[in-house]
């Protein structure tokens, strides 16, 4: 009865692989050996209590924090073993991110905020600003191309955010909570606009979200619990019996 | 669900025989269970009976006779109350969900060992079990919604299936989260 793509197979290769991170802030112990895999193409929802850890891995992933302990692999390279410079190019060429605060440059509109990527990689003014114009279209806010971040609604600016993350057609989206200003339909709206991208361009996605129907875009589902992640599965006896009975 | 209120709402379009009504029935609500022949012409037999439908004729087509139903006006009427009334918002929700949980807590608390392998019932895994397959379920569910060319009565009965699963899972959310604080208080004493 599904009608979604076909789920990449386990066998399918890891883009990001995380092993045993640790990270700590002073004597909070924000992650507490998190592992996971994130393969090629596959959108991957994160859910979890507030404070459980979603964010620290988020930035752990995507190279913005380095982990106390433990492994990122991207690609088949050790984030914490590449150079500054190297890291940096690859956020820029290879990683979109989408924060869950403040985000947008609060002096530019929000047709800039999208275009500054691309005029970072060398693009030209022009079609850097065309291209930007059909990224908002896509999440629903031309119209609100001039406003600066300060001008737009909390939704808004998340769509502007996303908008800005795919515009230069990242291999893999990093997105905290990206719907945790929207109501239901504005959600589905840009949640269907992330799925059709992520799919056409076989962009990976890894999405924080705290909401099921959410998670529910995505190909699967991982839990952080205390800054351990688990999946649904891991609990083999209750999945069997739920197979059996339905 | 009532058929009776949904079959006289499907014939306020115009006559229509049983096989009809069947197929449509199940094509409006694509998250029920299908509506069985003989439960349709049992309804309509009933709703004649009460005066709300009235035998309108037959129909062949070709192929076998058919008997076609209309609706009369006692049945606009009887249909009219039906829409316009407020459904009472169920008094005590319960499942099946909710049982095995309160019941692994309690055996738990009882210490004792059950299961053919002497495993105690873990609360918290079967949660977590539990979860997985509601979210699988809205998986399936958002795809159909979300598949193009879905259809307005797909998309509105796929919602309202999400939306009460999303409720299943926040309780089960909050659950596990109370057990967690449970088990610590425990372990702390
Ligand atoms: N920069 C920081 N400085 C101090 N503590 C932090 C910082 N970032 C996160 N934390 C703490 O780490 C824990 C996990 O936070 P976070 O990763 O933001 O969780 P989540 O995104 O799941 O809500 C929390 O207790 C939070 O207060
Ligand atoms: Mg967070």
């Amino acid at each position: 009865m599904s009608t979604r793509e076909p789920r990449p197979s386990p066998e399918s290769s890891a883009l990001i692989s995380a092993h045993g991170l640790r990270k700590s802030y002073g004597r909070t112990e924000a992650l507490r050996g998190a592992s996971l895999e994130l393969r090629e193409g596959e959108i991957l929802a994160v859910a979890g209590a507030s404070g459980s850890g979603k964010s620290t891995l988020l930035h752990c992933l995507s190279g913005i924090v380095r982990p106390d302990e433990g492994v990122v692999t991207y690609g088949g390279e050790q984030l914490g073993l590449l150079p500054e410079g190297r890291l940096g190019e690859l956020r820029r060429s290879d990683f979109g991110v989408v924060f869950q605060f403040g985000q947008l440059i609060p002096e530019l509109t929000a047709l800039d905020n999208v275009a500054m990527p691309l005029l970072l990689a060398g693009m030209r003014r022009g079609p850097a600003q065309q291209q930007a114009g059909e990224w908002l279209e896509r999440f629903g806010v031309r119209g609100q191309a001039e406003l600066r971040p300060g001008e737009m609604s909390g939704g808004q600016s998340q769509r502007v955010a996303l908008a800005r993350a795919l515009v230069t057609g990242p291999r893999v989206v990093f997105a905290d909570e990206p719907t945790g200003a929207l109501d239901t339909l504005a959600g589905e709206q840009v949640m269907t606009a992330l799925v059709h991208t992520a799919r056409e361009s076989a962009t990976a996605v890894l999405l924080i979200t705290h909401d099921a129907q959410v998670a529910a875009y995505a190909d699967r589902e991982v839990v952080m619990s205390d800054g351990v992640l688990r999946s649904g599965s891991d609990d083999v006896v209750g999945q069997e019996a739920a197979r059996r009975e339905g | 669900m009532s058929t009776r209120h949904v079959l006289l709402g499907l014939l306020a379009a115009g006559p229509c025989h049983g096989y009809d009504l069947k197929r449509q029935y199940d094509a409006r609500f694509p998250q029920a269970r299908p509506l069985a022949y003989g439960q349709v012409y049992t309804t309509l037999q009933r709703l004649v009976r009460d005066g709300l439908a009235a035998v309108d004729g037959t129909d062949s087509d070709g192929g076998p006779e058919r008997t076609l139903y209309r609706s009369t006006d006692e049945g606009s009427r009887e249909l009219a109350l039906w829409t316009d009334q407020i459904t009472a918002p169920a008094p005590f929700v319960t499942n099946e969900i909710f049982a095995k949980v309160v019941v692994s807590i309690l055996v738990a608390a009882a210490g004792a060992p059950t299961g053919p392998d002497g495993r105690k019932p873990d609360a918290a895994a079967h949660l977590r079990a539990q979860r997985a397959a509601h979210m699988e379920r809205m998986r399936e569910l958002t795809a159909l919604k979300t598949a193009p060319g879905a259809d307005l009565s797909t998309v509105l009965s796929a919602d309202y299936a999400l939306a009460h699963l999303d409720a299943d899972v926040r309780w089960m959310t909050t659950t596990t989260a109370r057990i967690d604080t449970l088990t610590a208080e425990v372990n702390a004493a």
